[in-house]
């Protein structure tokens, strides 16, 4: 057996005790945990979508939670029965152009993806040319500019009112599909050429020019595939909470995919996947430093609301000065390297630290 | 149509009104601006907690007189040594170690710290809002004449504004730390090899930055008294959209920008008073009109990138 | 280097600090779910924007769980829990208090789109939950196991315009906090209740959710010169609106909507905001129940000052509970569910307590104003049977 069968063959066994593990918690556990890890698996997809531009085109745009507004609003708008929508629009009646058109989920989702992909393209052309803090704060106010005209487009949108009733979605494994989908396309991504010539332009865009790589078109194509991406996380984060409102959207948001990103390793696909799992999570686990706390008897005073987000910021901030690389760097998890180390656990550790020195 | 119809309907009571209003805030945003522009022109990198650092000024101030009951000259005062020092720290923990990271990574860690404060705000103070002390001989409010009324503190902001321009130009022009600020902005290089003690200019430039944010933090306090955790978030988005404007690393650019921003801001709600609802926008769409026709900003030098 | 290893030290003292304290949650847990206690979880933002009408309300349903901490022999145990003003957050909240926790019934909360975060959860949980200002009314409308004890917006809205009217205002202007979802609301039932009466509105003017400067808007409003103001958002921002607009000689009344009884209102307004008018669920002058007396005293014994509707509202959600469940004489979530919604002439301090088909109360509104630093009643206004 070559080793790249036996890699394949490794990923499908995986892929299936995943799907067991989505369906056991689907059927087994309990709404909590269940909510938790679909929420995991949505800051997966959106994470490993800002990877793609900050991670491995290395331009650093914060846009996230613009896109993602988009991508919730469509499945908001069109995923609502038609007949809940005049309860639903109370305030201003909706646009009667759009009133009469109902998506299913999947397909609102995909039109979500494109409509942020779109928008994307048309606010590229002006901002991908900066570089650096520029188009970090630029997209930054673009994304508060969606969610600006999202508060006053009422007809459309429902302005602050938000969309209620959206049929939920939360069914833990058609969010596993969709984000086990959504790391199999970006891992082709990333491993064909396009790919390459992204990791080219995050190492030296000057020297990437020289070598005839088209820096505008992939830069364009890098941004809108994240945008995709962000739209598809988006819808679900919709579909999962059930009602979206502008406020959800706030440039903060993005935030937490910028430290899913930075621990996770900027520029790591798995590394993306496990930062959103630690991030999420953690700051569930996180929740006891909001409560009171009494050890031996005496109570803490520390312990109290907002502490936990104290705690958090503080990580972020420990893991950007001391700790760049993250947990995978721009290193992938394989199995080569996974059964290298079963094979040889301790001689993993003796070479990886003469390595580290 | 509706635009000339707006303009017709003003009256000249109502513009004076409006132009007094813009004066103001620009004048406010441009303090805060100064602060942006001066650590971007050395360091290269936005100080995304410069918004924060006017919001725990606000807060130093609320303490020293309302809780402490310091005279409020005296608080002004220990408020501006306060926030200069709170510059420095930042500097010192959040992009000192990081003085030769990749961009992005300081990028990241602004970022943190500017998430670090709010919370520790949120945490220390809570979120509801706080009621700035009120400086009578300030807050007075000044009939003109003709039914415009202007707030005394309005006529102070722009003058202090001014004032701090002039200090400021003086010290960057005419002093030897000026001059090495100058030259650490010029060329950071040449500069460390010149024997200018670089970390030294750099949190000098941080405590500058930091005090004129203090000053824009009292007078904005004032002005609009209610403070919260939140407060420096969106004037900070602002503010350096502001110094973008004005041409970034320039002074006189970033009040420049914030006369810009906050009379626009004003004119564009008198003008289009449906377009209200859209007003946090225009900051944004004028930064990226701005970064597309003219990256180096309205006074900035051309320069080409190095590679 | 020093410093790296301040931070070091810092990090590990962190960790060794979540696992105490999660050993110290987990202990604690395990030890309270035995059958001798109820669990009644509340569900307020205590950080963020809405934090201080989420602490008022706390401090509401603390002081009922002290003056009644028992049901059927069992200790009322309340698992407190901040949705820090947020959506996810308090999907996620409400989530595990019902999973996780096990609570049988949820108070909460302030802010009506935090409670429709919770709306699917409790409902798909049949976990009936009583919101304590959540006055928006879609809140409880297709949803069985969401109540409330407080009145809702096309109420409050025709309360406010309906005494606009009767002091004789003809012209209208309404600021409104256009991303706020409560604001939104409530403009538009007074719009539509004022126009209704025959009144016109004659601008609608918009502002967003942390804006400091109001002054554009006040000086277009100021040349139109209406009757009153119609202002309904969040206290803070209400509060220096009507500050900018006394700077800039604007002469009209203020009114709004409940939002805004806290004492921030008035820290931050001064003198500024006095003789504003708004409609509110509860004024210590009205309050004739012998509950609501109660509620008084010992609110005055316990947190020395004089309680709000809020106080009174987080006090009421917890009595709607502790009455279901004494009638219902069980700790059974759905059939707690179906004594709250059979509750009959209930005698609360915010007044007599029924609720209707949708699970609202039919309850009046007073209306109060601020004079001389404090709220203080006007008028009541009682609701049509």
């Amino acid at each position: 057996m070559t080793m790249k069968k036996r890699n394949l063959l490794l990923s499908i066994i995986a892929v299936i005790v995943l799907f067991g593990v989505a369906n056991f918690v689907q059927l087994e556990m309990d709404a909590y945990i269940r909510r938790i890890v679909n929420l995991c698996m949505i800051y997966a997809i959106i994470g490993l979508s800002m990877n793609i531009t900050n991670g491995f085109v290395g331009q650093f745009a914060l846009g996230q939670a613009g896109f993602m507004a988009v991508g919730a609003y469509v499945v908001g708008i069109f995923t609502v029965p038609v007949a809940m929508r005049p309860g639903v629009f109370y305030a201003t009646p909706m646009n009667p152009a759009i009133i009469n058109i109902y998506m299913p989920l999947g397909v609102a989702l995909i039109v979500g993806g494109l409509l942020a992909a779109l928008i994307a393209f048309v606010i590229g052309t002006p901002v991908l040319r900066l570089r650096g803090d520029y188009l970090a704060i630029a997209t930054l106010g673009f994304s508060e500019i969606i969610r600006i005209v999202i508060t006053n487009a009422s007809s459309i949108t429902n302005g602050a009112l938000g969309i209620k009733n959206i049929p939920p979605l939360n069914d833990v494994r058609i969010i596993f599909l969709a984000t086990l989908i959504t790391f199999i396309l970006i891992t082709l991504l990333i491993n064909s050429s396009y790919g390459r010539a992204f990791k080219a332009i995050r190492e030296d865009e000057i020297a990437a020019e020289a070598m005839g790589i088209d820096l505008f078109y992939h830069k364009n194509l890098a941004f809108m595939i994240s945008a995709f991406f962000a739209g598809i996380g988006g819808g679900l984060y919709g579909a999962l909470l059930g009602t979206v409102d502008p406020k959800n959207f706030l440039f903060t948001l993005t935030y937490n995919f910028l430290l899913i990103i930075v621990l996770g390793g900027m520029g790591s696909i798995t590394g993306s996947m496990l930062g959103a799992v630690i991030v999420t999570a953690g700051l569930e686990y996180l929740r006891v430093f909001d409560e009171p706390l009494e050890l031996f008897g005496m109570a803490i005073p520390l312990f109290r609301p907002g502490f936990r987000m104290v705690m958090f910021s503080v990580l972020l901030m420990f893991c950007v000065l001391f700790w760049r690389k993250g947990i995978m760097g721009t290193e992938e998890f394989t199995w080569d390297k996974f059964v290298n180390f079963c094979k040889h656990p301790l001689a993993y550790f003796t070479k990886k630290g003469a390595h580290a020195e | 149509m509706e635009f000339f119809q707006a303009f017709a309907n003003m009256t000249a009571a109502s513009f004076a009104q409006h132009m007094a209003n813009g004066i103001s805030l620009g004048s406010l945003y441009a303090m805060i601006a100064i602060g942006y522009t001066m650590v971007y022109g050395i360091l290269l990198m936005i100080n995304f907690a410069h918004g924060d650092i006017v919001m725990m000024a606000c807060y130093f101030a609320f303490f020293g007189i309302t809780v402490f009951h310091i005279p409020w000259f005296m608080t002004f005062i220990g408020t501006i040594i306060a926030t200069a020092l709170l510059g420095v720290v930042i500097e010192r923990a959040a992009y000192r170690p990081l003085r030769d990271a990749p961009k992005n990574s300081v990028l990241i860690s602004a970022i943190g710290a500017s998430f670090l404060l709010e919370n520790l705000a949120n945490y220390l103070f809570s979120g509801r809002p706080m009621r700035f002390p009120d400086i009578p001989l300030l807050s007075q409010n000044i009939a003109v004449g003709g039914g415009v009324q202007i707030q005394a503190i309005c006529f102070v902001i722009p003058v202090i504004t001014i004032i701090s321009l002039v200090v400021l130009l003086h010290i960057v022009n005419h002093t030897k730390t000026g001059m090495a600020m100058r030259a650490v902005s010029k060329d950071y290089e040449i500069a460390r090899v010149m024997g200018i003690n670089i970390d030294n200019v750099i949190s000098i430039t941080f405590a500058i930055g930091s005090a004129m944010a203090a000053i824009g933090a009292i007078m904005w306090g004032i002005r609009y008294p209610g403070i919260t955790p939140m407060l420096g978030v969106m004037p900070g988005l602002k503010c350096f959209v502001a110094a973008v404007v004005g041409g970034i690393g320039n002074i006189k650019g970033a009040v420049l920008g914030g006369f810009i921003l906050g009379l626009g801001e004003i004119l564009i709600v008198a003008f289009f008073p449906q377009l209200s609802g859209y007003r946090d926008a225009f900051a944004f769409i004028v930064l990226i009109l701005i970064l597309y026709y003219k990256p180096t900003g309205l006074l900035g030098e051309t320069t080409t990138e190095k590679v | 280097m020093r410093v790296k290893k301040f931070f070091a030290a810092m990090l590990v003292s962190a960790v060794a600090l979540t696992l105490l304290a999660g050993c110290g949650g987990s202990g604690a847990k395990s030890g309270g779910a035995d059958a001798k206690t109820v669990k009644v979880g509340v569900f307020l933002p205590l950080t963020g924007d809405n934090a201080a009408g989420g602490e008022l309300e706390l401090r509401g349903i603390k002081l009922a769980n002290k003056l009644y901490p028992e049901i059927n022999g069992k200790k009322i145990e309340l698992v407190v829990a901040d949705n820090k003003s947020d959506k996810a957050e308090a999907a996620n909240v409400a989530a595990r208090l019902i999973e996780k926790d096990k609570v049988k019934v949820i108070l909460g909360s302030y802010g009506s789109s935090l409670a429709m975060a919770a709306g699917n959860i409790v409902k798909e949980a049949k976990v009936p939950a009583i919101g304590t200002s959540c006055t928006n009314p879609q809140v409880t409308l297709n949803n069985d196991y969401y109540f409330r004890a407080c009145f809702i917006d096309p109420f409050q809205g025709t309360v406010m315009a309906n005494y606009a009217f009767k002091k004789g205002a003809k012209k209208v202007a309404i600021v409104q906090e256009v991303s706020n979802d409560y604001a939104v609301g409530l403009a538009k039932f007074f719009k539509d209740a004022f126009e209704k009466l025959g009144g016109q509105v004659i601008e609608v003017a918009n502002y967003q959710t942390g804006d400091k400067d109001f002054t554009a808007i006040l000086t277009n409003i100021k040349a139109k010169n209406p009757d009153i103001i119609f202002a309904p958002g969040n206290f803070t921002e209400s509060a220096l609106l009507i500050k900018q607009a006394r700077q800039l000689g604007i002469k009209a009344q203020f009114m709004g909507g409940d939002t805004w009884e806290t004492q921030e209102f008035i820290d931050v307004g001064g003198k500024d905001v006095e003789g504003i008018a708004f409609s509110s669920a509860f004024d210590r002058e009205r309050a004739t129940t012998a509950e609501a007396k109660k509620f008084m005293e010992a609110y005055k014994k316990e947190y020395k000052g004089e309680p709000s509707a809020f106080n009174a509202l987080g006090y009421d959600a917890y009595m709607i509970a502790y009455d279901a469940m004494k009638r219902g004489g069980t700790d059974d979530s759905t059939k707690i569910r179906d004594a709250i919604a059979a509750t009959k002439g209930l005698e609360l301090v915010t007044g007599k307590t029924e609720f209707d088909k949708n699970g609202d109360p039919l309850k009046g509104a007073v209306i109060k104003t601020v004079k001389d630093g404090k709220f203080k009643y006007i008028d009541f206004v009682d609701v049509k049977h």
